[in-house]
């Protein structure tokens, strides 16, 4: 047992909002980011919710099975990658609305991944390792926020290459043109269809990856309630985000802390209301999409091949 | 079935199984018919926690000769339980079904058991009151209270900062009487003890869960505990932050080899047998079926490694003390943290008190509000 750290008293509100933002954060990074790219392409997956839990659940068991949390990360990556080229497909079919695939993939994936993950629920699969970036400090409260887990930076790094590949690689110009107006892209070309279903996998893949976090990292078990929807708000961080990498980031950050105030004041004694600080992240969401919204400009940026804006 | 050919062996084989099945309907009251026992449960089976505690008991039920257990999870606390409530009794024909989540009661029990008179309907947790509720519902619960306060005196003896985080799911009466046992109990070994509580809003929050466990541990709590449908993400973090735990539900002693220090545990067997052999003889199941310790309805963890011998004397010498029924826990003067006297001197409040059911405070000593 390490030694018994001392109190922190109101410094462990800040302190536990901004590790609560690097540990909560993940998953809707990781998701959001995927879904970006895919929506980019003209397309939306709703059912990166579905991929998530089925993503958490094959991380778990292939962590399990082979004792290596890695092969975990890529189990996850490829059951995300196979349900997105599922979504990708059907969609490519005429008269399919993704929106309803999506729907109906999310209840699919869920399921699935609660019947195959029966036996998994009770063993203790070998988790993530974390980078201890807090090594410089003697204070094991600071140290232990500043535990991070690999995904996080690369997160975060994918989030700058990717709003730098949008602009600046030919792929990246291409899903864009895909996505925003498909006449153009078919007057240079460019097939629509196989670029949508390779962004949607992409999506997949990182949604898969964002279950995986959660499995294997934190809270690192896998459990039938583990989701408590990252995968839907994701897809609603993307709008909030105007479809941009890093608005993602920093949107997954200020849910993250948010969803942390509401145990951090508790534990520093402010326990009034708390009901209250734990709707944190979804009021402070519907604040900032109010006070960020008007009739002009609601959905500036967001892809014209969208089923949300093509009328 | 694939592959299987719908030859003349499997024919007869269903025309036979048929004809059984039409002979049983027809003689529905015909000895030999085993008693059909629904189980129904809030979340999976195997959560180390509250629901694994109910299906290792039903696991004992299904081997009693002439008992056939159908089973449930994840069963909503909403209409879906009707739902599920009646599909066990038109189709599987069930007499006896326990519902064992808190907020199956009212009204989902209440009102299917008005449908069906026949059927007997055990509910774990839920205050039946005489003449309130319908003679075909009980209610089954243990004392684990005590378990608590044993598991509060171990806390309190192992803390250095005196400090302990009780990660909660929602205020209602079951879970503050365990956080005020606990402090009890700790504060019967180190009057300096306070217990920091953390409502989460709901049974199973992993996320909420851990955080609400790091930010304990990083505001000094050193052991932590817990009510909610699994501990395991709780006993696991702190197992991660290098603090104590004591369990709930069952035990989690193997997720944490070196902090887990003992747990309260339930033991439903007993109150399932006295419940299953009752309707099956034909008598009235008990209304209000209520054991601790003595009863066998719930027990202790074994003590963990980290437990000093002078703790577990000290735990024992209580527990057998609750075993004889001697052991008040809720004994005046009590008073909450608000200051407020709620249990006055020279009351005692015994553990079949059915006061203690309707709690709705937390005791001096515990940081954290209803």
């Amino acid at each position: 047992m390490s030694a018994a750290a001392e109190s922190l008293g109101w410094l462990g509100v800040p302190l536990a909002v901004f590790a609560g933002a690097i540990r909560v954060s993940t998953p809707f990074m990781l998701v959001s980011l995927g879904e970006c790219i895919t929506e980019k392409s003209g397309r939306i997956n709703l059912g990166l919710e579905g991929i998530l839990v089925m993503g958490a659940m094959a991380a778990y068991a292939a962590s399990l099975k082979t004792g290596s949390p890695w092969f975990g990360l890529w189990a996850a990556a490829g059951v995300g990658a196979a349900f997105g080229l599922l979504h990708g497909l059907l969609c490519s079919l005429k008269r399919v609305n993704d929106i309803a695939i999506g729907i109906a993939l999310m209840l699919f994936g869920t399921g699935l991944a609660f019947f195959l993950g029966k036996s998994y629920i009770q063993p203790k699969a070998p988790n993530l390792p974390s980078i201890p970036l807090g090594f410089w400090t003697d204070n094991p409260q600071l140290a232990n926020a500043l535990n991070v887990n690999p995904l996080f930076p690369a997160g975060v790094l994918l989030a700058f290459f990717l709003h730098w590949a949008f602009r600046n690689t030919s792929w990246g110009l291409k899903v864009r043109i895909v996505g925003d107006s498909a006449d153009a892209a078919l007057a240079l070309g460019y097939k629509i269809i196989p670029v949508r279903i390779v962004a949607t996998m992409c999506g997949g893949v990182l949604a898969g990856l964002g279950g995986a976090f959660l499995s294997l990292y934190y809270p690192g078990s896998w459990n039938e309630a583990l989701s408590s929807g990252q995968g839907i708000i994701a897809v609603a961080l993307v709008i909030f985000a105007r479809w941009q990498p890093l608005r993602c980031v920093g949107a997954a950050l200020l849910f993250g802390g948010a969803g942390a105030l509401g145990p951090a004041l508790q534990a520093a004694g402010v326990s009034s209301g708390y009901h209250l600080f734990n709707a944190a992240p979804y009021v402070l969401t519907l604040l900032i999409l109010i006070a960020s919204c008007s009739p002009t400009r609601s959905l500036q940026g967001a892809p014209g091949e969208l089923s949300l804006t093509r009328s | 079935m694939a592959g299987q050919k719908f030859d003349r062996r499997n024919f007869l084989k269903i025309a036979a199984a048929s004809g059984a099945l039409a002979a049983v309907s027809q003689s529905a009251l015909a000895q030999g018919k085993p008693l059909v026992v629904g189980f129904i449960y809030v979340g999976a089976r195997d959560d180390f926690g509250y629901n694994q505690a109910h299906a290792q008991a039903a696991a004992v039920i299904k081997k009693m000769p002439g008992i056939k257990v159908i089973e449930e999870e994840k069963v909503a606390e909403t209409v879906a339980v009707q739902k599920t409530m009646e599909a066990m009794i038109e189709q599987d024909g069930a007499s006896l079904i326990f519902a064992t989540s808190f907020g199956y009661f009212d009204p989902h029990v209440l009102k299917v058991a008005a449908k069906y008179p026949k059927v007997f309907f055990a509910h774990c947790g839920g205050m039946w009151t005489e003449g309130k509720h319908p003679k075909n519902v009980g209610s089954f619960f243990g004392y684990i209270d005590e378990c608590q306060y044993l598991s509060g005196m171990i806390a309190a003896s192992v803390s250095k900062t005196k400090k302990g985080g009780f990660i909660a799911a929602k205020p209602i009466p079951q879970v503050l009487r365990n956080i005020n046992a606990f402090t009890m109990g700790a504060q019967s070994v180190d009057p300096a003890f306070t217990t920091h509580v953390i409502f989460t809003g709901d049974w199973s929050l992993p996320v909420k869960e851990a955080e609400a466990s790091n930010s304990l541990v990083d505001q000094g709590a050193d052991v932590l505990t817990c009510h909610v449908d699994g501990p395991k993400v709780v006993v696991e973090t702190a197992e991660k932050r290098g603090v104590f735990t004591t369990g709930y539900h069952a035990s989690q002693a193997k997720l944490a080899p070196k902090g887990y220090l003992t747990g309260a545990e339930w033991d439903w067997v007993a109150p399932y047998k006295t419940l299953v052999e009752a309707v099956k003889s034909g008598k009235q199941p008990p209304n209000f079926l209520r054991g601790g310790l003595k009863e066998g309805f719930v027990k202790m963890s074994p003590y963990g490694p980290a437990v000093p011998a002078k703790a577990k004397t000290a735990a024992d010498t209580v527990k057998a003390k609750m075993v004889k029924g001697e052991f008040v826990i809720f004994k005046g003067p009590i008073k909450d943290n608000k200051g407020a006297t709620v249990v006055a001197a020279g009351v005692s409040q015994g553990q079949q008190d059915p006061v203690l059911e309707g709690m709705n405070y937390l005791v001096a000593g515990v940081v954290g509000s209803i």
